[in-house]
């Protein structure tokens, strides 16, 4: 397990769910540390709830923006399904965050597909010891602050368990990204301590 | 001071230090962001344009007065300006002038996959490639000074993946916006053909003097990266595919160009003569390699490269190295299969209402470039064709035309109210003209949809969202010859309302348009109040699934076929209200 913040992170979502400033976080958590990063988003048709991926990557030079097959360090998977439909980004002995929340998508409202059960433990028995996967209720505990909106932060929460920050650092990184609207931080940094329980 | 900026938004900012005076453009994905970016400084004049051509012409305009000026686009866009940067290449500049264009690879958001550099060549324009938001705001810069050096239109050439990443700029200060004295000089300026003879000898000598002055990067902008690593192994590469190529094999020697068009043959040789083994690695077209081939320099290229979409470090790779692929750490055979998530027409959405109106009048649909494009997809899969911005229009009016009249019983154009503006006035001029009896949807929803919510000249707001006059679709269409009568307005959640006026108007021997009118359930005028939402009476469900194949992502029929209303996402539009025949669903009380 990483204890730098060096690390490739994926962020896989359905569109709204909060991954474009979950990225956008760390990529100031990571240029205050003194590190290069690139946040790769995707704008345009697929948000109009579509499967979304937002990739990080953070070290002390970042190339490509992109995180292929076989190289992430983390997934955070804001949705069951997605965690599946992302899952062969992440590398031996990384680690998937997944969000417990299902979405369901048209075809399944449409009855042309089932909404797969049991995905996590799926997803355990399909790595073995070559991952990690950590599921959490981010959803609930976003909740319990006060707005589905913080889910995203709760994640975060979760990874930072993971990752080589301190506090205080990801604290102001949390203080910066939401400088423009300042009546959502003290919310936003409960999720984010709910997350980081909720992850060990 | 460093700063981690979007790609986009690093172009807006070097647009902004090199004292940019005005930025016209149209929307398009992924460019939209530079434009946006750009608003937020009040200094500079920015606004939406109508459209792409617009945008350039305008952007000429203060070039030529002498203030510096850009215009930005998706890939497509470019065609549609294409005939005022051909022409402004021979006139060339007096405050530096840039078109910023932005190809999608894999096409993320798009219809085709054309690669932008051609452009370069064919008009004769030099073209800037920057690979991450460093050189964007850096080339950006630096552009409008080449503009003026070499009295010419620049273009920088941006990719999704430049475009939509963020990474770490370093924010230099602006320059103070000047603009130029002007003095009259219709030589320079009018493209008539004694003055644009003399201009084409201009531009020839322009593109050599470019070339020959870019091989030793004068300015110091970094144009061109040279690392010359391991020498058994050769790469030419640009923009994104360098960043793969580095994450791809870090010991190969690079050369980095940073000016795709003109190119610099004098360093490429110089490269080519150091490496044993030269590949040249460029998504899309072979536009490096059939130049590099004919200066007589072998090398590989599409022979190895695909010519379709996106590039991955692990394609290069694979290609190029026997260094085995990374591992991925779950066993598929043992995952479930994840169910495809399209993208879908949001709850609330005014579109469904009238996309299922012309399901169930069975009728012929030419489309257009928008959200409503999404109409094409399961369930509604409504339309026929779709091409590009303003065809639907046109396109119904040639169904018109191969029937004589017949098809217009039975087809109908649909066309957002931006795309209207953009190019499908033009159309609908056309068909009134030329004896047409098409029927026109326009689908009103008072904003720019797809690309994020931009104002248009319709909505009554400009860019910074400053109230000025609105555009109206029904004065419009009457003043190009549609019969006052023939322009009926119809709320598309009244789904078989609506669909009672197109049946009226299909049979019409006569151009007809029908605006469908509610605002996109995501802007404020179009969204419900916080907690209000439809509700189910569960006793009066007949469960006959008329709810649910309007596929609301707010109405979700559970396992005893009965719906359910997710509160969050519901917009209480009603159209699963109107839908429902045994008023088992009622609106709330707004």
């Amino acid at each position: 397990m990483s204890s730098s913040l060096n690390a490739s992170i994926v962020l896989a979502g359905v569109g709204g769910q909060g991954t474009l400033i979950a990225g956008k976080l760390l990529g100031i958590l990571a240029m205050n540390l003194g590190l290069d990063v690139k946040v790769s988003e995707v704008h345009g048709m697929s948000q109009r709830g579509g499967s979304v991926v937002t990739y990080v990557k953070i070290a002390p030079e970042v190339h490509s923006p992109i995180i292929e097959e076989g190289t992430a360090d983390f997934i955070l998977s804001f949705e069951e399904v997605e965690s599946v439909r992302w899952s062969k980004l992440l590398k031996k002995g990384g680690t998937m965050v997944v969000n417990t929340q299902q979405i369901k998508s048209l075809p399944v409202l449409m009855g042309q597909m089932e909404y797969p059960e049991g995905i996590v433990d799926s997803l355990k028995a399909a790595c073995g010891d070559d991952a990690n996967v950590v599921a959490i209720d981010a959803l609930g505990l976003a909740l319990e602050t006060g707005t589905s909106k913080a889910t995203n932060i709760v994640m975060l929460g979760a990874l930072s368990n993971y990752l080589g920050a301190s506090e205080e650092d990801w604290n102001n990184a949390i203080k910066e990204a939401f400088e423009a609207k300042p009546k959502t931080i003290p919310g936003n940094l409960s999720a984010f301590e709910k997350g980081r329980l909720a992850g060990k | 001071m460093k700063k981690i900026m979007l790609g986009n938004e690093a172009v807006a900012r070097g647009a902004y230090e090199a004292g940019v005076k005005f930025v016209s453009s149209y929307p398009g994905t992924p460019s939209t962001e530079i434009t946006e970016e750009i608003a937020k400084y009040a200094e500079v004049a920015c606004e939406w344009a109508p459209n792409e051509k617009c945008g350039a012409e305008a952007a000429i305009g203060c070039s030529i007065r002498g203030g510096r000026s850009m215009t930005c686009m998706k890939h497509v866009g470019m065609n549609v300006c294409a005939d005022p940067l051909f022409t402004a290449s021979y006139a060339g500049v007096n405050g530096g002038l840039v078109f910023c264009v932005a190809d999608d690879p894999g096409m993320h958001s798009s219809q085709n996959e054309q690669d932008s550099r051609n452009y370069a060549r064919a008009a004769k324009v030099p073209m800037l490639e920057p690979a991450d938001s460093e050189e964007c705001r850096a080339f950006t810069r630096y552009a409008f000074e080449m503009s003026e050096k070499y009295d010419t239109p620049v273009l920088i050439r941006l990719h999704t993946r430049v475009s939509h990443s963020r990474s770490i700029v370093e924010v230099q200060d602006a320059t103070p916006i000047t603009i130029k004295d002007y003095a009259k000089n219709s030589q320079k300026y009018v493209m008539m053909p004694s003055n644009a003879i003399t201009k084409h000898v201009v531009v020839e000598e322009r593109t050599r003097a470019i070339a020959s002055d870019m091989a030793s990067d004068p300015e110091n902008v970094g144009m061109h990266k040279i690392e010359i690593n391991d020498t058994k192994l050769g790469i030419i590469t640009s923009g994104a595919a360098y960043q793969y190529v580095k994450d791809a094999i870090p010991t190969a020697s690079v050369l980095k160009l940073g000016v795709v068009w003109p190119l610099s043959e004098d360093i490429i040789k110089d490269f080519a003569s150091k490496v044993e083994r030269l590949v040249i690695v460029e998504e899309l077209d072979p536009f490096l390699e059939t130049e590099i081939k004919a200066m007589g320099i072998k090398c590989e290229g599409k022979e190895l490269f695909t010519l379709l979409g996106e590039y991955t470090a692990r394609l290069i790779k694979e290609k190029l190295t026997d260094e085995a692929l990374p591992e991925v750490a779950f066993d598929a055979s043992k995952l479930p299969v994840a169910p495809g998530r399209p993208p879908v027409l949001c709850a609330g959405c005014p579109h469904k209402g009238l996309f299922l109106a012309l399901k169930r009048l069975k009728v012929n649909v030419t489309g257009d470039i928008g959200c409503y494009t999404l109409g094409a997809l399961p369930p509604m899969q409504a339309l026929d064709a779709c091409i590009c911005m303003g065809a639907s229009v046109g396109m119904a009016h040639g169904f018109d035309k191969a029937t004589d009249h017949e098809d217009s019983k039975k087809t109908v154009g649909v066309i957002g109210d931006s795309t209207f503006l953009h190019s499908g006035i033009t159309n609908l001029m056309n068909a009134v003209y030329n004896g047409s009896h098409i029927t026109l949807i326009i689908l009103d929803n008072s904003i720019t949809g797809m690309t994020g919510h931009q104002q248009n000249p319709a909505t009554g707001m400009n860019i910074r969202l400053e109230a000025v006059p609105a555009v109206s679709l029904e004065k419009l269409c009457e003043s190009v010859g549609v019969m006052p009568e023939a322009i009926r307005v119809v709320d598309p959640v009244d789904t078989f309302g609506s669909e009672k006026v197109i049946k009226e108007e299909l049979e019409r021997e006569a151009v007809s348009v029908v605006i469908a009118r509610r605002p996109c359930a995501l802007i404020p005028t179009g969204r419900a109040k916080k907690g209000v939402e439809a509700s189910v009476d569960a006793d009066k469900c007949k469960k006959c699934g008329a709810c649910g194949r309007i596929m609301c992502p707010a109405l979700i029929i559970g396992k005893d076929g009965i719906p359910m209303i997710d509160s969050e996402s519901c917009n209480n539009c009603g159209l699963c209200v109107n839908v429902c025949k045994f008023n088992a669903l009622s609106k709330a009380e707004e």
